[in-house]
């Protein structure tokens, strides 16, 4: 087996699921024929139909809405955000209707919206996102934001197979930059569920997307210079969140660094950090650091979105900080 | 950098030069020349620095488009603060406003002294002063915006108007419905352009809406409508003309279809892979904006081929200069991104990591004890 890119692994998961299951079908903007702004559904028109591979109008809500009335029939929609920025404008159709759906109604709403986020990229404001936050507190969402390739097809399988709608990222800097060999036959990556990226014992990394790969850099980077063991979580999963895994890594080393290059206030960071304060306060030896974004706009300028999203250094100088507590 | 020479349409009205379709003199109709070919020449500098790789983000054309977005916003009134919103196609439109070279390039170049100083890409900047407002990238966003924007002229009892483009794709959005209609209701002094350029990236018109034509909508908005060839300056300054004197008038809203032709993919890095054989080709020979406009200058005004040879020469020489400015320009400085988010505070604090500041687990005072029986 040769190794293939998180873009290709995302593709590869897709049309296994197209293939299983005759209810899957992906809608989204320039997705057929084109194969996507980023070529991620390339083929599968050609493979599965203009049926199964619909090019949509540019309307966000449209999509999305009409994935959710055809997930109640039954179907299996995956939902393409040309750009995940763009899911702002069916944030409506998301939270309050699909969110709400089987705890009002009864309705089920098997389906999947994923896009490409995060910056690193040069994208400017609208082109860079990481919206999970805004999700993270709309209860009947759940939602996934893989690392690896090997977990960008798990995870895209195992959202169309969940019975709920399941908001799955994809870091468009990781596209093309990492390869991995794929396990064998039907694979998939449970959701909920974190893995343990690098084993440590001094201090512990909480991640997830890209920075799990500024924070393997960074935890090399003290070893080397300060003999540090590093562990680094990568959730995977932010809903639901592995309280388990979480709590687990805090008591194995009782010093906690979260990362994340999404905004700071109200971020992601902060709901980790309250759970391990609910979970494992007496196990800290050390208070809690974050390091993310600052709290601006994405800007497009390198030195400024340089400035803005975290940095392996930052990393590595807030684990020190940690260390010599 | 040159004297904006849209400044010289106020006194085109009072030259002695035949007077072309649409009334406009021949100051004016060179005007119109000018701005096509600014925008055109302009692009093709910036696909030079994108292939030198001092384009930083990616690079959006409008070949084909000029004589659309240089004619409808040449029928705005500057004297009187008239305001547009452009899109990705409407380079032509600012400049017609007043945006110069220099500032595009910069922004291209993600310089520090660019109009956003570097925190927004491409031509997604604006000048409330020179007319016109900044896009975000978000498709249809504008419509509603400017809808606010003619309801103030309106509630002052100002003698303004507003003009915003949308592409065929962009009228698909919930916020271009909204926004439409929000303005006729409420009979907004707005111009609403719909540029029907047959593509919104790969996708052709006939995917984008049932509608036999973009007008047919305007019949259920209850909003007046007006259709032109694109491709012919003066038809679209016609065609928006009467649209912007109708907003004038206080006759509302109306819907302007220019039809058009997107030569160039998306983005640079698009290769049109969707577009049938020989289409791109077929527009490129028999109908492009710039040649037509020039043969008609040429026998029907009389404009010898060393007058547009001279205008020509001034775009490059200006371009040229302007590339040089913008070339040795700095770029931001990292803690700017910091600043600006509100007005008050004006900055935003570095974060603990950055900058040397120390973490509040330094800066707050630490109990002596471990903190239970302290007071
Ligand atoms: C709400 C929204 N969805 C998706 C996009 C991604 N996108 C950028 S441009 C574009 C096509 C635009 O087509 P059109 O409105 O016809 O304008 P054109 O590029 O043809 O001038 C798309 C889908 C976006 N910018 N905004």
């Amino acid at each position: 087996m040769s190794e293939i890119t998180y873009l290709e692994a995302i593709r590869e998961g897709l049309a296994e699921e197209m293939e299983r299951d005759a209810n899957v079908f992906c809608l989204g903007e320039d997705i057929g024929a084109y194969g996507g702004a980023f070529k991620v559904t390339e083929g599968l028109q050609s493979r599965f139909g203009e049926a199964r591979v619909i090019d949509t109008p540019i309307s966000e809500a449209g999509i999305i809405g009409a994935a959710a009335g055809a997930a109640h029939m039954g179907l299996r929609p995956v939902c393409e955000m040309q750009f995940i920025d763009f899911i702002s404008c069916g944030y409506d159709m998301l939270t309050n209707y699909v969110a709400t759906a089987r705890y009002r109604a009864m309705l089920p709403c098997p389906m999947v919206v994923r896009g490409p986020s995060g910056g690193y990229v040069r994208g400017g404001p609208f082109h860079s996102q990481n919206p999970e936050a805004a999700f993270l507190h709309t209860p009947g969402l759940k939602i996934v934001y893989p690392a690896t390739a090997s977990d960008a097809k798990g995870l895209i399988k195992a959202a169309i197979r969940d019975e709920d709608c399941v908001l799955f990222f994809e870091h468009k800097y990781l596209y093309r930059r990492i390869k991995e060999t794929m396990p064998e036959g039907d694979h998939i990556t449970p959701i909920g569920k974190a893995r343990t990226a690098r084993e440590g014992k001094d201090v512990s990394i909480i991640t997830y997307a890209a920075t799990v790969w500024k924070s393997l850099e960074a935890a090399e980077q003290l070893e080397r210079e300060d003999g540090l063991s590093v562990e680094v979580i990568d959730l995977r999963s932010l809903a639901p969140m592995d309280d388990d895994a979480i709590v687990a890594t805090v008591r194995k080393t009782n010093r906690v660094l979260i990362v994340h290059e999404d905004t700071r206030t109200g971020g992601v960071a902060g709901e980790i950090t309250a759970r391990i304060n609910e979970l494992a306060f007496e196990w800290l030896d050390a208070p809690i650091l974050r390091v993310t974004a600052a709290d601006v706009p994405l800007p497009y300028s390198p030195p400024l979105e340089d400035y803005v999203l975290p940095q392996t250094n930052d990393i590595v100088k807030a684990v020190r900080r940690l260390a010599a507590y | 950098m040159n004297k904006a020479p849209h400044e010289s349409a106020a006194r085109a009205e009072t030259s002695n030069g035949a007077t072309a379709r649409g009334g406009l003199g021949r100051e004016q109709l060179l005007d119109l020349y000018y701005y096509m070919r600014l925008t055109r020449s302009l692009e093709e500098r910036l696909a030079n620095l994108y292939r030198q790789t001092k384009v930083v983000g990616g690079l959006f054309r409008s070949l084909g488009q000029e004589a659309d977005a240089v004619g409808s916003a040449y029928a705005l009134d500057r004297s009187k603060g008239d305001i547009l919103s452009p899109l990705i196609r409407n380079l032509g439109s600012m400049l017609v406003q007043g945006a110069r070279p220099v500032e595009i390039i910069k922004q291209y170049m993600a310089k520090g002294d660019s109009p956003t100083r570097g925190r927004e890409l491409n031509i997604h900047y604006g000048d409330l002063v020179r007319g016109f407002i900044g896009q975000i990238s978000q498709l249809g966003d504008m419509v509603p915006v400017m809808a606010g924007v003619t309801l103030s002229f309106r509630m002052r009892g100002e003698d303004r108007v507003g003009l915003v483009y949308v592409g065929d794709g962009a009228t698909s959005t919930g916020a271009f419905h909204e926004g439409i209609n929000f303005a006729a209701v409420q009979r907004c002094p707005l111009v609403v352009v719909v540029e029907n350029n047959g593509y919104a990236y790969s996708t052709p018109l006939s995917k984008q809406t049932a509608a036999k034509q973009m007008i047919d909508k305007a019949i259920g908005y209850g909003v007046a409508s007006e259709q032109a060839d694109g491709n012919d300056v003066v038809a679209t300054y016609e065609a928006t003309k009467r649209a912007v004197d109708r907003a004038r008038a206080g006759g509302g809203v109306t819907l302007v279809e220019l039809i058009t032709y997107r030569r160039k993919g998306h983005a640079e890095h698009d290769n049109q892979s969707y577009v049938p054989a020989g289409e791109i080709e077929r527009w490129a020979t028999t109908n492009d904006p710039i040649d037509r406009f020039a043969r008609v200058l040429s026998s029907d005004h009389g404009v010898a081929a060393s007058e547009l040879e001279a205008i020509d020469a001034r775009i490059t020489a200006e371009i040229d200069s302007a590339t040089d400015i913008a070339d040795a320009s700095p770029m931001p400085e990292p803690a700017d991104a910091l600043v600006g988010i509100y007005a008050d505070p004006p900055a935003e604090k570095p974060l603990w990591f950055r900058e040397g500041v120390r973490a509040a687990v330094e800066v707050n005072e630490r109990p002596s004890s471990w903190g239970t029986h302290d007071v």
